[in-house]
This record gives C-alpha cells, structure tokens and sequence, in this order.
C-alpha cells in the first residue's frame, strides 16, 4: 500500500510530469487560458492516460518488444478517438476551443513515456495508481496556471466576474507569452516546494 | 499571394512554437547548442513536408470518399510513424552522410507533435494541396528559426547571472516569454 501511495504522490509534486519531467508541455500552455479548457483538457488526458496503461500493462506479456511502439500508438490513438467523439457531441463549445490539442493527446509525450517507462514494465493496479497520480498532477498544474492566468488577463474564473469593475485586465497573460512566464514560474515554484520537502524529510530522518 | 501570405502567417506571425505552443517538448531538449537545433529543426522540416505530402492525397482521396473521417487520428499518425521509419532506411543506405548528420534526430521526430499538428490542420484548415504544403513550409520553418534563437540565447546564458531561484528551466521559459512578446510585433505585417 506505501508502495502504491508513492507512486501515486510522486506524479503529483516529486515526478510531476509537467515540472519535473518536462514532457507534454504542448498542450499546457496552450488551453490554460482560461479554466474550463484546463479542466477539460487534464480530465481528458487523465482518461486516455488511465486505460492506455490499463490495456497495455494488461497486454504487456503478448505484446512483441519489437513492435511495441505502433501498438502503444494504436492502443492510445483509440482512447483519444473516444475522447475526441464525446466532447465533439456533448461538449461541442470546449471541443473547439481546444482544438487540435485534443488530437494531439496521441502524441502527448506523457502517455508515450508513462506507457513505455512504466506500465510496459509493472502490473494493473501499479499502473492504475502511476496514470492517476501523473493525470492529477498534469491536471492541477493546468487548473492553477489557467487560473493565473484567467484572473489577471481577463478577471473572470470559469466565466464569472471575480475581480472589481475597475481592474483593467493584463491582455499579456491571456497572450502565449504570458503562458511561458506563469509557467516558468511555476516551475520555480515547484523547485522551492520540492526542496522544503526533501529538507523536512531529511530533518525527520535525522530527529 | 495568398501562398505568401499563408507562408508568412504560419511562419512569423502564428510561430508553431512560441505563439502556440506546439512542439515544446523538443525546443526545450534538443536546443543545447545551435548546431543540434539547427539538425533538428532540417529534419523535422523534412519530415513534415514528406507527411503533407503523404497525408493530404490518403484523405482527399482515400479517407473522405470511403467516409472514414474519424479514422484520421489513427491514420495519420501510422503514416507518419512509419514514413519516419522509411526515410530513416533510405538515408541510411543511400546518403550515409545525410543520414550521420540528421540519423539521432529522425527517431526522436516520429511523436513530434509539430509534425502530426501540419498534418491535422492541414485538412482541418480545408487547405488543397499546394496550400498544405506551402503551409508545411512555413511552419516548420518557423519552427528552425524559433529553435535558434532560444539556442543562442542558451549560450549566452551559461555565463550570465541569473537568479538563484530561476537558475535551469524557469529562466529558460521567461527568455521563451520575451521572444514571444518580439514576435508578436510581426502581427501587424498582414492585415
């Protein structure tokens, strides 16, 4: 169970796999402009990511090592279809706000390196437990930064007025350069957070 | 005209990189130093010209009459995956020297997502042929020129000071950041 609990904490801070790993850095950017794209978009990759390692961990013995890359890609190709058709049909205004992003779940780097590193290797329920923790923490770091980044360009969350009639919006957070920079801080603070948990486990260690 | 102007938008003023934020993966790995962005940004050019070509035709002229559309996403991603394999093939046996200078960089191209975004938005954007592949052009043109820049400020940066808290990835995105407010100049060179 504290094996399972690690792997399942070490996606959200430690492994993160927009921070640390740097991988799927694609879309993050560019659908956190506002905060019902970000939650659309990290739900959506935290489903396909969770049954592509289901069926491939499943699958991990009959699965040839030779020909593993093209069935790893029609495996996740399939669950971004599904994906793709659903929000197509009941959610047509977030699908086109996301746009080519959702096609491009497929080639998200996150699902490739989670399905090649980790459940090509382990069992079901230790996938299970990798895909929620790397979706989540995919997820969160979306809902923060498109939070960011919807307050101060636009002064709404999720569409509601949240800042004062007199704020004039910062166009620049809205605008892909102010994605770079909330996301460049981001990580900075995922540095420092980082950090004063190693410090706070090594005090407890040494205690 | 309206190829140049296709040609200039998708270069400059809707940067595959920096202003929409495809393909970061690879900018933020492979630009070390300027000669390797430089071989990674020919070989995805080359790659994302070959897959239009390969792509557009297979659609229009097999997908579309058959009513396969929402097979797309599997298929083109096949077709690239496997065209990045053929080429590798060819390089390697018939121009040795081409394939020494570009070979590490070809595997890593096949989940470029510059690539399989060319060959999505091409038909999404109803573009007929000669557009798409205009369009293959620009942005991954667009693509090599975002590369080195953020190569050469790389290099100036290993000797500069920067803050102790934005030392290694941090700064790297706030410099992406600037770059990005200079493209956005380029917005007023079409109307």
């Amino acid at each position: 169970m504290k094996k399972l609990w690690k792997i399942f904490s070490g996606g959200l801070v430690f492994e993160n796999p927009l921070l640390v790993l740097m991988i799927g850095l694609c879309s993050s950017m560019a659908v956190t402009s506002t905060v019902s794209n970000g939650i659309g978009m990290g739900l959506s990759m935290t489903f396909v990511l969770l049954f592509s390692e289901i069926f491939v961990s499943a699958f991990r013995k009959i699965i040839p090592s030779s020909v593993r890359m093209p069935v790893f890609l029609i495996i996740i190709g399939g669950f971004t279809t599904i994906v793709d058709l659903v929000l197509k049909a009941y959610f047509p205004a977030l699908s086109k706000s996301m746009g080519v992003f959702i096609p491009l779940i497929v080639v998200n780097c996150i699902i490739m390196g989670r399905v090649e590193a980790f459940s090509y290797k382990q069992s079901v329920l230790a996938s299970i437990f990798d895909s929620f923790g790397m979706g989540l923490g995919y997820t969160w770091v979306l809902i923060g930064m498109s939070a960011f980044r919807e307050i101060l360009g636009n002064g709404t969350f999720l569409g509601i007025q949240v800042m004062p009639q007199s704020f004039q919006p910062i166009l620049f957070f809205i605008l892909p350069p102010g994605g770079f920079l909330i996301f460049g801080l981001f990580i900075a603070f995922n540095i420092w957070n980082k950090n004063r948990l190693t410090r706070k486990a090594e005090a407890k260690e040494n205690a | 005209m309206d190829l140049m102007k296709i040609f200039i938008v998708s270069m400059l003023i809707n940067n595959i990189i920096l202003m929409r934020f495809i393909a970061l993966c690879s900018y933020i790995g492979m630009t070390n130093d300027v000669g390797q962005s430089i071989g990674m940004g020919i070989a995805v050019t080359f790659v994302t010209v070959l897959a239009t070509a390969a792509t557009w035709p297979l659609y229009h002229f097999v997908l579309a009459p058959l009513h396969l559309e929402f097979l797309e996403i599997i298929i083109f991603i096949l077709v690239v995956a496997s065209l990045v394999q053929l080429v590798e093939f060819y390089l390697k046996k018939n121009v040795p020297g081409l394939y020494a200078a570009m070979g590490i960089y070809l595997p890593l191209i096949t989940t470029n997502c510059a690539i399989s975004a060319v060959v999505f938005e091409n038909i999404s954007l109803n573009y007929n042929f000669i557009q798409s592949i205009v369009y293959a052009i620009g942005v991954s043109l667009g693509y090599l020129l975002a590369m080195i820049l953020l190569a050469g400020v790389r290099q100036r940066m290993e000797t500069s000071p920067v803050p102790k808290f934005l030392r290694g990835t941090p700064i790297l995105f706030i410099s992406t950041s600037l770059i990005g407010i200079a493209f956005m100049g380029f917005a007023g060179l079409i109307k």
